[in-house]
């Protein structure tokens, strides 16, 4: 593990969903609420629809962290969507920790549209914990010159 | 493909967004993508001029598509949508970049934040880039609306939806309609009788004939989508048919078991067989199968000995009804927040300690003791009552944050009726502060401090306790700044009012949000206070968020008015954004099949096919396949990877 870097900006990208984790985060600006910049948001259907592939892309194209987040299990706006999500991203997890990347960089959490203080957080912390890591090279893909 | 022609407009919204984000740097990095035809930045984009200068740039650079950068697409995607149809291009090429509340409101560093809206904005120019020209799907309306609770909001709203000439399911889970209203006294602030007002809407939802009367029934489950629910509800067996019934009272004349009374806050008891109210709608006795022996004649059976109607059937069964309706409002209500959780208050145990609604119904003349103010303990007329205001409300720091809203007003007019019934009584209020806002409020609340004598007293009570006969109320009046004890007779909490267990289980049922209190959430703050972030499914009443009749009125009417704009539209436009297989990719593998939530994928010959009008356009399906040969139109894998790109740039 890399020492912390004070310097480090880790690029992170946040698949919300868009019932509850990007309502959410609506909400956090609504509310004013300040969290660091570091995490680009796609807002996409559901975290169902969140394809392993995006996660192996994201970090192939150079992201130091990866964040899926949705709506509550049970709450899903399409019934199930949040409970198949929850068990691609364990797989993936774990295919991530067997390519040996720290398992901090990804991660998974639960949002709903009422959560915007809780959003922000989730958002900070994790900004934090993937700082803490430094870039991440396991994955990037590297174009030579 | 030829090369799209996008148009990016960049919102300043005033300074909402240019005080933190460089606008100007965001349209001229836009203008460098390879697709993007024209760049424009505005004060205002959704003000009229805004909205003109996008179909006039349209019209001026045949853009084929448009990105607005601004707010979140909750609030304008419509609107810019709207316009891209007007400029004569397809509305679904257009797209919202949300700069604003996912970014410029977010984040104070003006070059962080300029970084970040630019990610965001390019990943929608590269999404917009393969989106498609799409047409909304057209789907006929069921014109008949569900209203979920029947207390003063859902009738209201139901009553509204009936005389507008559209079939309306009253779904109501106690055994009467009336709800929280019917057990109070009287109202706030002309002290007009509560029942008196209400009785009359509630015969007449009776007997609307476009109203559907299910009481003693639940919601069970919900399907479908905003024109078209499928709901189940369970009709539980009252065992008594309310048409032969003639609520003669010989049968709880006769019953031996004697339960606490929920209808009267547990102030007195009922019989297993019972009718909540003298008013009761449906008019119809109840046998409440939990406190009964058994249904069974050879063990009792006394009831139906003595109906000489014949109206109690020991053989009804609950039964499960499917209804289809286009529209759905929720008014479920709310509860008090329980006095056991108010420890400095007694928790619930001390003695002639009376939560607001129990007061109502010791006031009512329809009441446990016929509307003679006595304690419960020993049926003696209390001499000095105290009330205590904010009870769990305003306290974030253990309770509820929120203001109950009512609390001040009702703990006056209870002051004031306290009064009436015993004019040598003392009345003493403890208060935070007093919130009268409304028409009337104030001067009521002034009257009872100044002609019914009613000590005031601001500031809150730490501890309160039964001391013999008394119970000792100890608090703090903080204008004089003296500590107050007082020897009360009787004690009563305005409580915070809290969701409605009903309401809490009916958002997990609808699968609508609930706010950080727990109240059904609207899809907007102010100007979409009335609907749930469901489209089709509306809210009314205190299940939305603490208010007083008069607000509970005005909101059901609203709700109403919207039901009635949407049914009366012949079709609605549904989402296209919807799956879609690409049949040369498709191995025919069933792994979408598997993942559908709406089971809208089956295989033929080989070869996976969506059914259009069961897709939700989750895009599990797409997220499952191994080749990408199923995707949701313009949130395509492809489109999604580009975005990604788009982010880390």
């Amino acid at each position: 593990m890399s020492e912390p870097q004070a310097d480090f900006e880790p690029k992170i990208v946040a698949f919300l969903c868009k019932w509850c984790s990007s309502a959410g985060s609506d909400l956090a600006g609504v509310s004013r609420i300040q969290y660091p910049a570091n995490a680009t948001p796609i807002t996409i259907p559901c975290t169902g629809a969140v394809s392993p592939m995006y996660i192996l892309s994201a970090f192939n194209k150079g992201a130091d962290g990866v964040l899926v987040s949705g709506c509550h299990i049970g709450d899903c706006h399409y019934i199930e969507g949040n409970y198949l999500a929850r068990r691609k991203m364990h797989l993936t997890m774990e295919l991530l920790k067997f390519i040996g990347l720290e398992p901090n960089r990804f991660r998974m959490s639960w949002v709903s549209a009422a959560e915007g203080a809780k959003f922000a957080q989730v958002v900070t912390e994790f900004v934090d914990d993937v700082r803490k890591l430094g870039p991440q090279d396991k994955l990037r893909k590297v174009v030579s010159q | 493909m030829s090369k799209k022609r996008t148009g990016v407009f960049v919102c300043h919204c005033g300074t909402n967004i240019a005080a933190t984000v460089d606008v100007a740097r965001v349209a001229k990095e836009m203008a460098d993508e390879n697709t993007v035809a024209f760049t424009q930045e505005y004060v205002y984009m959704c003000s009229e001029p805004g909205q003109e200068s996008v179909v006039q740039a349209i019209k001026d650079n045949k853009l084929d598509s448009v990105v607005v950068t601004c707010c979140s697409p909750n609030l304008h995607e419509k609107t810019f949508r709207d316009n891209a149809k007007r400029a004569g291009i397809n509305n679904f090429t257009c797209e919202i970049a949300n700069i604003r509340e996912q970014c410029s409101w977010v984040h104070a560093d003006k070059a962080k934040g300029t970084e970040k809206a630019i990610k965001i904005s390019r990943s929608i120019v590269r999404r917009v880039n393969r989106n498609n020209p799409l047409e909304a799907i057209a789907v006929p309306v069921t014109k008949r609306a569900m209203v979920i609770g029947g207390g003063i909001a859902g009738i209201q709203a139901a009553l509204d939806i009936a005389n507008a000439g559209i079939e309306v399911i009253l779904v109501e889970k106690q055994a009467t309609i009336g709800g929280r209203m019917l057990q109070l006294s009287e109202t706030f602030p002309t002290l007009d009788c509560s029942q008196c007002v209400l009785s009359p809407k509630m015969v007449e939802v009776n007997r609307h004939p476009n109203i559907r009367l299910m009481t003693y029934s639940e919601v069970q489950e919900v399907g479908g989508s905003v024109g078209n629910f499928r709901v189940k509800v369970l009709k539980k067996p009252t065992f008594v048919d309310p048409d032969k019934c003639k609520i003669c009272d010989h049968c709880t004349a006769v019953c031996p078991q004697v339960v606490p009374n929920e209808y009267e806050l547990n102030l007195n008891a009922r019989r297993a067989i019972y009718i909540p109210y003298a008013q009761a709608i449906p008019a119809s006795f109840t046998l409440d199968i939990d406190a009964c022996l058994g249904l069974n004649p050879v063990v009792c059976g006394k009831c139906k000995d003595v109906c000489e109607a014949g109206a109690i059937d020991y053989d009804m069964q609950p039964q499960t009804v499917t209804e289809d309706v286009g529209a759905i409002v929720v008014a479920t209500g709310f509860d008090l927040y329980g006095q056991e959780n108010m420890y400095e208050m007694g928790g619930g145990k001390v003695e002639d300690v009376l939560d607001g609604l129990q007061f109502e119904r010791l006031i009512s003349a329809s009441g446990a003791t016929h509307g003679h103010i006595l304690r419960p303990s020993d049926h003696k007329e209390p001499k000095d009552v105290v009330f205590i205001q904010c009870v769990g409300s305003r306290d974030p720091a253990k309770h509820c944050a929120y203001c109950s809203k009512i609390c001040c007003m009702y703990t006056a007019k209870h002051a004031r009726l306290y009064k009436k019934h015993v004019p040598d009584g003392r009345a003493y209020v403890f208060y935070i502060d007093i919130r009268s806002g409304g028409k009337g409020y104030e001067e009521f609340v002034q009257r009872t401090m100044e002609d019914d004598d009613t000590l005031y007293l601001r500031g809150r009570v730490s501890k309160l306790y039964r001391k013999g006969e008394k119970i000792k109320v100890m608090g703090t009046d903080t204008l004089t700044g003296q500590n107050v004890e007082i020897d009360a007779d009787m004690v009563v909490l305005a409580l915070a009012m809290v969701p409605s267990q009903g309401t809490v289980d009916i958002a997990k049922t609808l699968k609508i949000g609930r706010d950080k209190d727990g109240f059904l959430a609207e899809a907007h703050p102010k100007l979409r206070p009335v609907e749930s972030v469901t489209g089709g499914i509306y809210l009314a009443g205190a299940a939305q968020a603490p208010k007083d009749i008069p607000e509970t009125v005005a909101q059901a009417g609203a709700a109403a008015a919207k039901v009635i704009a949407l049914l009366s539209q012949a079709t609605l436009n549904r989402s296209p954004l919807i799956a879609k297989v690409r049949p040369s990719h498709c191995t025919g593998c069933g792994m979408c099949v598997e993942a559908c939530p709406f089971i809208a994928i089956r295989l033929e010959n080989g070869k996976a096919i969506v059914n259009e009008a069961l897709c939700e356009g989750c895009g599990s399906c797409s997220a499952t396949c191994l080749r990408a040969a199923i995707d949701v139109k313009n949130v395509t894998q492809l489109q999604i990877h580009e975005m990604i790109e788009a982010c880390l740039a």
